[in-house]
């Protein structure tokens, strides 16, 4: 919502200090809300945008999103998490799923005729918690 | 009188004027704006182009310049708050 010199401010008086350096990526300004208005992500009643995150794919599709009211923030280590989630169903062509709770490092699963009515043998509830 | 609020991530409501309803007209004779629809999983993110700033500089992006790449597009409130 705000300038893109607001922004500047932003960067130099409070997000720089935080890192020791620039914010490594842009920050862009949609000073008239139109691109949020397009995610569907404006707030029309306040006039500002909510927290709306967007993961979009090589191809420009979008994988996931969540958007959270103003006075909760996210939790990076989660999208993180769901990027690389969609990095390895990628990569492996749609032969591979991450079940519920996956992390890097942790068993995917395999979908085809085989494991319909067995996963129960191959992934276990504790596996959706953290360790 | 003008309405003290507390500073916060959250601004108090805009209170805007309908201008059908202040120059009395029904707002059912009316049609109105259709409402702008969620975008979908699995389906293409709208492009934009917008200005940015970015390691000190003031830039001109668009969403099709990272075909190729992922992309985490966060938005959030205004500056100073937390994200």
């Amino acid at each position: 919502m705000d300038s893109v010199f607001v922004h500047k401010m932003w960067n130099d008086h409070e997000l720089s200090k935080m890192i020791n350096q620039d914010i490594p990526f842009l920050m862009l300004s949609d000073q008239d809300g139109s691109i949020g208005k397009m995610y569907g992500i404006y707030d029309e009643d306040s006039g500002v945008e909510t927290r709306g995150r967007f993961i979009i794919d090589p191809d420009g599709n979008i994988q996931g999103f969540e958007v959270l009211t103003p006075p909760v923030g996210r939790n990076v280590s989660e999208t993180i998490r769901q990027i690389k989630a969609f990095q390895l169903v990628r990569e492996s062509q749609g032969t591979e799923a991450t079940p519920s709770g996956w992390q890097p490092g942790k068993q995917t699963l395999k979908p085809g005729p085989d494991l319909v009515g067995n996963v129960w043998k191959v992934w276990k509830v504790s596996e959706a918690f953290n360790d | 009188m003008p309405e003290e609020f507390k500073p916060g991530c959250q601004r108090p409501p805009v209170k805007k004027i309908d201008p059908e309803t202040a120059a009395g007209i029904s707002n059912e004779s009316v049609l109105k704006e259709a409402k702008p629809s969620m975008v979908k999983v699995g389906k293409p993110a709208p492009d934009f182009t917008a200005a940015a700033y970015g390691q000190g500089k003031f830039v001109n992006t668009s969403l099709s310049e990272y075909k190729g790449k992922w992309v985490l597009l966060c938005f959030y409130p205004g500056d100073f708050t937390f994200v």
